[in-house]
């Protein structure tokens, strides 16, 4: 359940995201995931509320795992450009509940993609790991389905030690209008503490951006199942700068600068209760945003199978 | 481009504050379960399960407190191609949810 007040226009949405996953035999995988939502949005800011219903499938791919260093995917996937969209957009793992300003860049146009996906791990010791993606997505319209004509690939290096992972990302949009997108994002997850730090750059031919994101659950105060352990404070700083006007990427027109506050609060059984208040500073005006939510994720086997 | 190499300056002052507050956060008390915090010892750590878990899963989110038996198996495997999870991390991550 979603709530939103964005410049005192009031939003709410109450989601359903289910995720499917049948594995079949030792090398296959069938995956699909859905979102569903009813989208409430009030006539002004005291007039009553109208909602609309969006359904829409993110992923729905097969997997093959030929060998241990490579496995390929084909049908609908979420498109691998920097991290966010594949790792951190899902409801029950996303720490704020708005997605980056630049998170458009080289996603476009909806984060899925239609056509085949190579991806591994390259190579993995103690010391460092190096996985990669790459993809090629058909153009598709159909409603459920639709995509742009693209490719790219995905590069990171993970030193396990100090639990840094640097990577790069590219796309290439290959639909009537070709361009480039480069990203880059880096994580830094110390061993000695529960600190969280994840940030991503975007340069796209008509807009760059980035953000930064730092997390510390307070579960050094009596564990992370106390009172106090369950509380973990938030902070992003974003922005966004238009370089030239350029349709259809997703950022806005003007540049933005924002810097988002949120208190996540871990409740038993896997309910989670997310709020964040954010201040926008762009040169169409400022805005303040304030958000919050409430997550309960659970996972049961939709047919008897056998234990692993 | 003035104003990117200031914000990216102050976000770099901001990162190094984190890292010393990091590394004078003393040393929590480590529990054998997949919701533990990372510890020190970490990467060190005996059951090679827990180790790829925080390694690898733990990037990105935290453990589900509770995982029937009957579906582990598929979550793993789920985590294998989303995360680019080794084999060998695979198998270890399967015991350490069914021990």
């Amino acid at each position: 359940m979603l709530g939103t007040v964005n410049a005192g226009s009031n939003y709410m949405q109450p989601v359903l995201d289910p995720l499917v996953a049948a594995p079949l035999g030792d090398h296959l995988l069938a995956e699909a995931r859905f979102d569903f939502r009813e989208f409430y949005s009030q006539n002004g800011n005291t007039g009553p509320y109208y909602s609309t219903f969006f359904k829409s499938t993110q992923l729905l791919q097969l997997d093959y795992i030929a060998n241990p260093k490579l496995t390929l995917v084909v049908g609908r996937f979420l498109t691998p450009f920097n991290t966010y969209n594949e790792r951190l957009s899902a409801l029950w793992i996303q720490n704020f509940q708005d997605a980056p300003i630049v998170f458009s860049l080289g996603t476009r146009t909806t984060g899925s993609s239609d056509g085949l996906m190579l991806r591994g791990n390259a190579y993995a010791s103690d010391k460092v790991e190096i996985n990669y993606t790459t993809y090629f997505s058909a153009s598709t319209k159909i409603d459920q389905f639709q995509a742009a004509r693209a490719a790219g690939d995905r590069i990171d290096v993970y030193f396990p030690g100090t639990r840094v992972e640097v990577g790069t990302s590219y796309a290439r949009f290959l639909q009537s209008t070709r361009y480039n997108t480069f990203g880059a994002h880096f994580y830094w997850l110390p061993w000695r503490s529960p600190l969280q730090v994840r940030s991503e750059y975007a340069h796209g031919p008509g807009a760059q951006g980035y953000w930064i994101e730092t997390s510390y659950r307070l579960s050094q105060f009596k564990g992370r199942d106390s009172l106090v352990g369950r509380i973990e404070p938030l902070f992003r700083m974003q922005q966004s700068f238009r370089n030239r006007p350029f349709s259809g990427d997703g950022v806005p027109g003007v540049d933005v600068k924002q810097a988002d506050f949120g208190l996540d609060y871990h409740l038993p059984h896997e309910v989670r209760f997310n709020s964040s208040y954010s201040r926008k500073f762009a040169g169409s005006g400022n805005a303040n945003i304030w958000d919050m939510s409430l997550t309960y994720r659970f996972l049961f086997p939709a047919w008897r199978g056998k234990k692993s | 481009m003035n104003t990117i190499v200031r914000n990216l300056t102050l976000a770099a002052l901001a990162l190094g504050s984190l890292a010393a507050l990091a590394q004078s956060t003393k040393t929590p008390q480590p529990a054998p379960t997949p919701q533990s915090a990372p510890t020190p010892a970490a990467a060190k750590l005996s059951d090679p399960g827990e180790r790829a878990f925080q390694v690898n899963c733990s990037r990105c989110h935290n453990a589900p407190e509770q995982l029937n038996p009957r579906i582990t198996g598929t979550v793993v495997r789920h985590m294998r191609v989303r995360a680019n999870l080794s084999a060998a991390d695979e198998r270890a991550i399967l015991r350490f949810f069914n021990p």
